[in-house]
């Protein structure tokens, strides 16, 4: 009986601690720290919220940068991947479609490699970055949707190679691009946009 | 690969072994109750703890009080979060309205956080209100680590002491682990995260309208608090559905580094413990080691299937359910820190790895979760297997077997043999039944080989208490609620009470001296013997199975077979 009750008073002084006072204390060095961060990344583009930085969003027009696949179409109520295994009929026929669909929206040669995050969905179904060269690849098609002239192409694929993302500190992780950046970059520089 | 990938994963194990004597010595003297730098800040809250709770820290109980402490704690933080699940419509901090969660997803979750499993049939985002993920779940991320760690701590005492009843007391041993380890590591690396963009706050979700003009919400939440904890204490439940690959969760190549040595570092550091508490820095530098080989020899299986060509997509790096800013490397190396460590974040999908690398996360598994393993699970279950070591090595030489001086005898090797089997019984025997009734096979989201593995995955995550998953699996349904969390309940406690039995027994036995007779279990032939024994128990139960699931898939694959 004494065990009981001190098992039943332990859990409560820990519920207390762990489960209200360390979530408390977190978010209010947090909230201090980094406001911006812990509320989401939020981008704010004249006084409306268009998103967060951390979350793709879905693009498939054709004036704009396409993001990855994903199996969620970027509704994140709840994030998730395929699921997909190798050897599943489903995933060879999407990537085919997805590689021919992607050739043919960049008007590209059909013996382009394309990078292979354009042709799998990813893990989280938000994810926001595709890799420099799936950027570059439709810079023509962008810039021919918005009737861009020759320097106005140049600045952009200047603004697809300064908003690529290095590895972390030269080490960590994957070179990449943020397509929603990338995307409110190129709405500022088409004069004609809005 | 490049060699920035290899430059990565040599930092990664590096930083490891760096800080595998410096945070084990530093827990040495916070469970020798030795004095340490974080005392004079949280020693007050430790004194709090007792007041409040009436303990006397310094009674010192048997193995069946120990135990009998441990069960009822636990099945209290079950009934806990088992309730307030049943009724989160009417409790408050629940800005999403979400509804009241079914009794079987319920108790499933339930068993999984109090386990340290944290396998998650449900979607966080759209299933738990912030009062149940923090009140309920972060709660259980803390204590059922700490659970992990006090039963290795009376492992210890029974090796270590020399003819006593005392196996130390229950409620000190999970309060140290909680204020002095668990709790400072957490609050310095979730602030680390928020600097990399984990949310960590209580609004409402946000309601945006995206460039394109489509509407999109986006979740939010106490997410840092809990994810830190969640890797720290080797319990692996995500605040979001897609656990660390989403972006909240894991923004950055930072984020996703620091937390991959969260997952490994207060497991790998406890051999270092170990090695102090026993006398023998080199006794725990040889189970660092036996598991070190181990880790290695999988992650180089993983990545070499990964990089493979294959006869369906060819050269293709094979980017699904993988994101862009970890890439393939960051992804293996996750899938084999999480399966090793018994913790079950995931950063890519482990459905969609390549067959070889999914097997290996499952073997991971399956050898016991004794590569690093869960917080204290890891070791307690790795000196089941040196126990058996020891005896199979006691016979081939016709000597009694010692370990650190104790005779190993009848008692110890039943309770060893029971320890090692009740996973793999709940893996066996609950794998069998779902992929031959309507009800398991209803669940699949892939066919062929690959749907067996997916069933496969989940008993050995449940038995394993990993919490990871082929997760295609829909495991949402009575019939996997129910029995994934009957096997967590059979693979957390089937194991923790031979072990609290092994040792109460060692506890009472005299300690025989070295003499030059004695088997040696801190070299390299020891070493050589236990991955042996490993590896043949694993062999032998799983190949069977493995070979209907991922090595069937595998084999299909290149013969550029689909479903």
């Amino acid at each position: 009986m004494k065990t009981i009750i001190i098992s039943l008073k332990i859990f409560l002084f820990f519920t207390m601690l762990t489960g209200i006072v360390y979530p408390l204390l977190v978010t209010g060095i947090a909230q201090v720290t980094f406001p911006a961060k812990a509320n989401g990344s939020l981008i704010v583009n004249d006084n409306q919220t268009i998103g967060s930085s951390l979350i793709g969003q879905q693009f498939d027009s054709i004036i704009y940068f396409t993001s990855r696949p994903s199996a969620i179409s970027y509704n994140p109520l709840p994030s998730g991947g395929s699921n997909y295994g190798l050897t599943n009929l489903k995933l060879k026929n999407l990537v085919a479609e997805r590689k021919k669909q992607f050739i043919v929206f960049n008007q590209l040669d059909s013996l382009t490699v394309i990078p292979s995050e354009m042709l799998f969905a990813s893990a989280s179904g938000l994810d926001p970055h595709i890799s420099k060269q799936a950027a570059l690849l439709q810079v023509a098609r962008v810039a021919k949707a918005r009737n861009f002239n020759a320097i106005q192409k140049q600045n952009l694929v200047q603004s697809v190679k300064t908003l690529t993302e290095t590895p972390q500190f030269l080490i960590l992780g994957e070179e990449r691009v943020n397509v929603l950046i990338l995307n409110l970059e190129l709405n500022k520089l088409d004069q004609n946009f809005h | 690969m490049t060699t920035q990938d290899l430059i990565q994963i040599i930092l990664f194990i590096t930083v490891l072994i760096g800080l595998t004597p410096i945070l084990g010595n530093y827990m040495y003297k916070v469970f020798t109750g030795n004095k340490h730098f974080i005392l004079p800040v949280f020693g007050w809250l430790e004194k709090l703890t007792y007041k409040f709770s009436g303990i006397n820290p310094d009674e010192e109980t048997n193995w069946k009080s120990y135990t009998f402490g441990l069960l009822m704690f636990n099945l209290i933080g079950f009934v806990f979060v088992f309730l307030i699940q049943l009724f989160q419509a009417y409790l408050p901090m629940n800005p999403a309205n979400l509804s009241n969660v079914s009794w079987h997803s319920a108790f499933n979750t339930a068993v999984s956080f109090m386990t340290n499993t944290n396998w998650q049939g449900y979607a966080g985002e759209t299933t738990l209100s912030y009062f149940v993920q923090m009140i309920g779940l972060t709660v259980q991320n803390f204590v059922s680590a700490a659970t992990g760690i006090a039963v290795l701590l009376a492992l210890i005492r029974g090796i270590s002491r020399k003819t006593t009843e005392g196996l130390g007391n229950f409620w000190t041993d999970i309060t140290r682990s909680t204020l002095y380890v668990l709790l400072p590591l957490s609050i310095l690396l979730a602030i680390v995260l928020v600097g990399q963009g984990v949310v960590q706050n209580f609004k409402t979700y946000e309601t945006v309208q995206t460039l394109q003009g489509a509407q999109q919400v986006i979740p939010m939440g106490p997410a840092a608090s809990q994810i830190v904890i969640k890797q720290m204490g080797t319990n692996g439940g995500g605040f979001f559905n897609s656990n660390s690959s989403h972006p909240f969760e894991n923004p950055t190549p930072l984020s996703n580094f620091l937390q991959m040595v969260a997952i490994l570092l207060i497991p790998v550091a406890l051999t270092y413990t170990y090695g102090k508490m026993v006398d023998s820095t080199r006794q725990g530098w040889t189970v660092f080691t036996a598991m070190l080989i181990l880790f290695i020899a999988g992650l180089i299986i993983s990545l070499y299937d990964e990089y493979s060509a294959n006869s369906i997509f060819g050269h293709l790096h094979l980017m699904e359910g993988k994101e862009t800013r970890f890439g393939i490397t960051n992804s293996i190396l996750w899938s084999a820190a999480t399966t090793s460590a018994s913790n079950g974040s995931v950063n890519a999908m482990h459905d969609s790895l390549s067959p070889i690398a999914g097997m290996m996360a499952m073997i991971n598994i399956m050898l016991g979760e004794i590569i690093f393993g869960g917080v204290g699970a890891g070791l307690y279950g790795m000196v089941i297997f040196i126990i058996i070591t020891v005896f199979i090595a006691g016979l081939m030489v016709g000597r009694t077997p010692e370990y650190l001086g104790k005779k190993i005898e009848t008692f110890e090797v039943q309770m060893a043999i029971i320890a090692v089997l009740a996973p793999n019984l709940v893996i066996q025997i609950l794998s069998a039944w779902a992929s031959v009734s309507s009800y398991g096979l209803s669940s699949l989201n892939n066919a062929g080989p690959h749907g067996f593995s997916e069933i496969l995955y989940a008993y050995s995550s449940a038995a394993g208490n990993n919490g990871s998953a082929f997760a295609g699996l829909n495991a949402n349904s009575v019939f996997y609620n129910l029995t994934l969390g009957f096997g967590m309940l059979i693979g957390r406690f089937g194991v923790i009470i031979p072990v609290l039995a092994i040792a109460g027994n060692m506890n009472k036995k005299k300690i025989t001296p070295l003499s030059a007779g004695t088997f040696r279990t801190d070299n390299w032939l020891f070493i050589g013997l236990l991955i042996a024994v490993i590896l043949t128990v694993g062999g032998l139960t799983h190949f069977p199975a493995l070979s209907l699931g991922p090595l069937m898939d595998h084999l299909l694959m290149n013969y550029g077979i689909t479903f």
